[in-house]
């Protein structure tokens, strides 16, 4: 089966660089499913789970927004943060979730505050997913 | 001629200052070391944030966005990037001293411009000389986090976004080797150079719309400029104090010479008295 080379970088380098079979990302219109051979395509991301899929085993990145970029015979997910599972602290994870529903539950009334918890809510569920925990 | 023991003092506290500096000197250069790998680390970040930018920006497509665009500039927002310790030699008085020139010649007054700043040194400066201050960050660590600076970032591009100001210019040391450093000021936006040099323009789908990928790809590759900007800065701190602190023990060890030679002397002329104070008064007895 053909495949094509995927890059996920990150200012504090590349997180994960290899071939893989099938990406699956979530952008912000929706889940986006990329095979070799797809036309160029940049696109936002959302925070979540990228799934890269190899010899029929499924590879999980947790990736913090950014964007994905898309070529023929390349995929290059830029973001600011990412994490393959053995990087991910599950433990830090749980107490940003715990914390992150804390908030959100005394927030509701402010708008900003309300917004920047769920999006750290969604990290760290995020992560836990990752981790396979 | 000062006293022996007087000469003896300033050799010891030499020596002790010396140790100092020599141990300064070793840690800024393991520091510089780990700023390097980091800066290196970074960079396929933005070069790979770049290629698509200039992707879009030099497509065919009539996309625009505020942050390409030019506009009257009434306010002007610097970044500059100053270190939180000294010891470090020119490294922030050269930076202070080509902006002040800068400003001199291109602002009438303090209203059209201001300063975010970073790090303890350079806010004590410019507080001292009248520079409006919008922002500070002190006690960055020396290993930055690109969401260390994520405030500032922000800040600047929102203050961008909403006019408030018209242009952003970042200045720190740009490091070229651990005896060279240059001062440099950058264009952060509007990114206007930012369509040249690409390479063919890629068509590319965007998904859902041009204007959507702008409206977030062109403040994250703000950010990226300035964080690159803040890792080059930090290599250049630690190649300053590195290059300053290996002075400095090269200049105790001429000063522990000289003493060294004036103690001796000075030992060897209370001898020599001694000496001829003993046979004077042997030659009186006869």
């Amino acid at each position: 089966m053909s495949t094509i080379n995927v890059n996920v970088v990150t200012p504090d380098g590349a997180v994960y660089d290899g071939d893989v079979e099938m990406v699956s990302a979530r952008s912000q219109n929706g889940e986006l499913g990329i095979l070799p051979g797809h036309i160029p395509l940049v696109a936002p991301l959302s925070v979540g789970a990228v799934r890269l899929k190899y010899e029929s085993k499924i590879h999980l990145v947790a990736v913090n927004g950014g964007f994905v970029e898309v070529r023929p015979d390349s995929v290059t997910i830029l973001a600011e943060s990412a994490e393959t599972p053995s990087q991910i602290d599950v433990e830090r994870a749980r107490r940003a979730k715990e914390r992150a529903e804390d908030r959100i539950e005394r927030a509701k009334q402010e708008e900003i505050d309300y917004q920047r918890a769920r999006l750290a809510l969604k990290r760290a569920v995020t992560r836990i997913e990752v981790a396979g925990e | 001629m000062a006293s022996l023991r007087e000469i003896k003092n300033r050799i010891g506290s030499t020596k002790k200052t010396k140790q100092i500096t020599k141990a300064m000197e070793m840690v800024s250069a393991s520091k510089l070391n780990r700023a390097q790998t980091n800066a290196q680390a970074y960079e396929p970040y933005t070069r790979k944030i770049r290629e698509v930018v200039s992707g879009i920006a030099s497509g065919n497509s009539g996309a625009t966005h505020p942050m390409l665009e030019e506009r009257p500039v009434k306010k002007t927002a610097y970044i500059m990037i100053f270190s939180d310790q000294g010891l470090a030699g020119g490294y922030n008085a050269n930076l202070l001293r080509s902006f002040m020139d800068k400003v001199a010649a291109r602002h009438n007054s303090s209203d059209e411009y201001g300063v975010i700043v970073l790090g303890k040194i350079g806010r004590d400066l410019l507080q001292r000389r009248g520079i409006p201050v919008m922002d500070e960050i002190t006690g960055l660590p020396d290993q930055p986090d690109f969401h260390d600076i994520k405030n500032i970032t922000r800040l600047a591009v929102n203050m961008f976004g909403e006019e408030e100001i018209d242009e952003l210019y970042i200045w720190y040391n740009h490091f070229i080797s651990a005896i060279q450093q240059e001062v440099s000021e950058t264009k952060l936006l509007p990114l206007t150079d930012i369509g040249e040099g690409a390479e063919a323009a890629q068509s590319y789908e965007y998904e859902p719309s041009e204007e959507a990928i702008l409206e977030q790809l062109l403040p994250q590759y703000a950010e990226s400029l300035i964080f690159g900007a803040l890792l080059d800065a930090k290599a250049s701190e630690f190649g300053a104090r590195m290059t300053a602190m290996s002075a400095a023990s090269d200049n105790a060890d001429d000063i522990i010479d000289d003493l060294t030679l004036s103690y001796n002397r000075a030992r060897q002329a209370a001898v020599t008295q001694e000496i001829s104070e003993i046979v004077g008064g042997a030659a009186a007895l006869e």
